[in-house]
């Protein structure tokens, strides 16, 4: 009998938990929001922000792209063979790059590399007492730390998943015509022929959501931490996995949405 | 003037502030004293709105700062300016911009004046050359002095000081002490200050607070501490560990 309570006391204890951490994220959304209406937005930390997220991420976007356009090629040969449409190859990886894998693979790989970095930015702040001394120098922290972030992100997600939905195609072009021996040309114009510009800017739409959603998580997440080093290692973790998680379910929900 | 009044304040159940109530005089040095876990810096951070009582007022000048919205929280503490126990400077960017920072945030000045006033700023903690180190190149007490010249730059009203000679040896010691006396003769603010160094409070406290179990059980001069009859001021300004105060 025991034994069946404490499994649904888990249960309860679980559910209020997540209500209270969805409370406390719908709280901090809004003094985000309301930020942006008592000041005007730092130009200076915004275009830090956005170097970061954007410049300095080209690089890595660009090498996923690539290999992602290249084993999408490959891929794709091995099943159009069979049926005999390998002509569709250039489709396939451009419709795969601009309305899924270009937005979700940016977003997975800033994730990994600026919201691990946001969160334990401001972790670490937090926990040095650096986000109270904001507080009593009457800077708004939400506005100040939180605010470039999203916008930041919110801007160069499109483009960097513009970036990496290219060079994917390019990789993918590349196998078609040099490693796989078939015409280029096709590749091009199967591409022109299948591919609307909705499918560009839906994925462009995509970008822009998933961006704000692992800026705002990830900063979310920082001024939770406490407890030392160890809590912004915590902290750092919980950002990556749930931004993740919340940019995947974000993607099924806009591609049945969009498309 | 500040007021604390009725002030309750509870972690997990844990009761920190139990009905606390104190009056800090204007352009005055206070020391609230007490045993590390007491309360302190819970105090301290219910003075710039940073944490909220459960129950009671904290009164600025009449103002109730839980009545107010963000916006006049945020003018109010304009007036404060607060040296954190480890300094709290912003790891990354260096002294110059750590001391610059409130006047970039709010005041409109030349570049050049900015530059006026972080180095004299500076040179008034002893600092002068080492505007372009980073905050990690720096020794505890050089860290404190830097928080110090930060907490000065907008010439506040009232000065929170959170341990300001925690961990430091005896001559650092004396060194912030002194900078206190000298920057509060200068400025003419209030200072707050918590700490549980008794020698510091006597040589910069022109009035001492004990807190004990959440409130304050005496409160008057250096004198009057050195003298006092309460067992548990006497307890612990002796530094005996037999007494009222349970370890």
């Amino acid at each position: 009998m025991n034994f069946i309570l404490d499994y649904f006391e888990k249960i309860g204890f679980y559910i209020l938990y997540l209500i209270n951490e969805l409370g406390s994220l719908i709280i901090y959304i809004w003094n985000c929001i309301l930020s942006l209406f008592r000041y005007s937005i730092n130009i200076d930390n915004l275009f830090d922000q956005m170097v970061f997220i954007g410049v300095d991420s080209f690089f890595i976007i660009g090498l996923t792209g690539l290999f992602v356009g290249m084993v999408l090629s490959l891929q794709a040969y091995y099943a159009a063979k069979i049926v005999g449409v390998t002509y569709m190859i250039g489709p396939t990886v451009a419709l795969s790059m601009t309305r899924e894998l270009g937005p979700v693979l940016t977003a997975l790989m800033i994730t990994a590399r600026c919201g691990s970095s946001m969160a334990s930015e401001i972790g670490t702040m937090k926990i040095s007492e650096q986000i109270d001394a904001l507080e009593v120098m009457s800077v708004d922290p939400y506005y100040f730390l939180s605010m470039p972030r999203i916008i930041a992100s919110m801007i160069m997600l499109p483009i960097l998943s513009i970036v990496s939905s290219l060079i994917g195609i390019l990789g993918g072009y590349v196998v078609y015509k040099f490693f796989l021996g078939l015409n280029g040309t096709v590749f091009v114009d199967m591409i022109y022929k299948y591919m609307k510009l909705s499918d560009i800017y839906n994925g462009l739409i995509k970008a822009v959501v998933f961006g704000i959603i692992l800026a705002t998580i990830s900063t979310y997440k920082g001024y939770e931490a406490s407890g030392g080093s160890k809590g912004v290692g915590r902290v750092t973790t919980q950002a990556v996995v749930l931004s993740s998680i919340y940019i995947l379910f974000a993607d099924y929900i806009l591609t049945s949405i969009l498309f | 003037m500040i007021i604390l009044e009725n002030i309750d304040k509870s972690f997990k159940g844990l009761k920190v502030l139990d009905n606390l109530n104190i009056s800090f005089e204007d352009k005055k040095i206070t020391v609230v004293i007490g045993r590390s876990g007491e309360g302190k810096s819970v105090m301290l951070k219910h003075i710039v709105g940073l944490i909220k009582p459960d129950s009671g007022r904290v009164l600025f000048n009449d103002i109730d700062l839980n009545t107010i919205n963000k916006k006049e929280l945020n003018e109010l503490r304009k007036k404060f300016g607060m040296v954190f126990q480890d300094g709290a400077l912003f790891d990354s960017i260096n002294i110059f911009e750590n001391i610059a920072f409130p006047l970039r945030q709010h005041l409109k000045l030349s570049e050049g004046d900015i530059i006026k006033k972080v180095m004299s700023g500076l040179n008034d903690v002893g600092l002068s050359g080492i505007e372009l180190k980073m905050p990690s190149e720096l020794s505890g007490g050089m860290r404190k002095r830097v928080a110090v010249a930060r907490a000065m730059i907008l010439e506040p009203e009232i000065v929170l000081f959170d341990e300001p000679t925690t961990g430091l040896d005896p001559i650092m010691s004396d060194v912030i002490n002194n900078l206190i006396i000298s920057t509060q003769k200068q400025l003419k603010y209030t200072g707050i200050i918590i700490s549980h160094d008794i020698e510091g409070a006597y040589k910069t406290a022109d009035i001492i607070a004990m807190l004990y179990k959440g409130a304050i059980i005496e409160t008057g001069s250096a004198e009057k501490f050195k003298k006092s009859d309460n067992p548990v001021v006497k307890q612990f300004v002796t530094g005996s560990m037999v007494g009222p105060i349970v370890i």
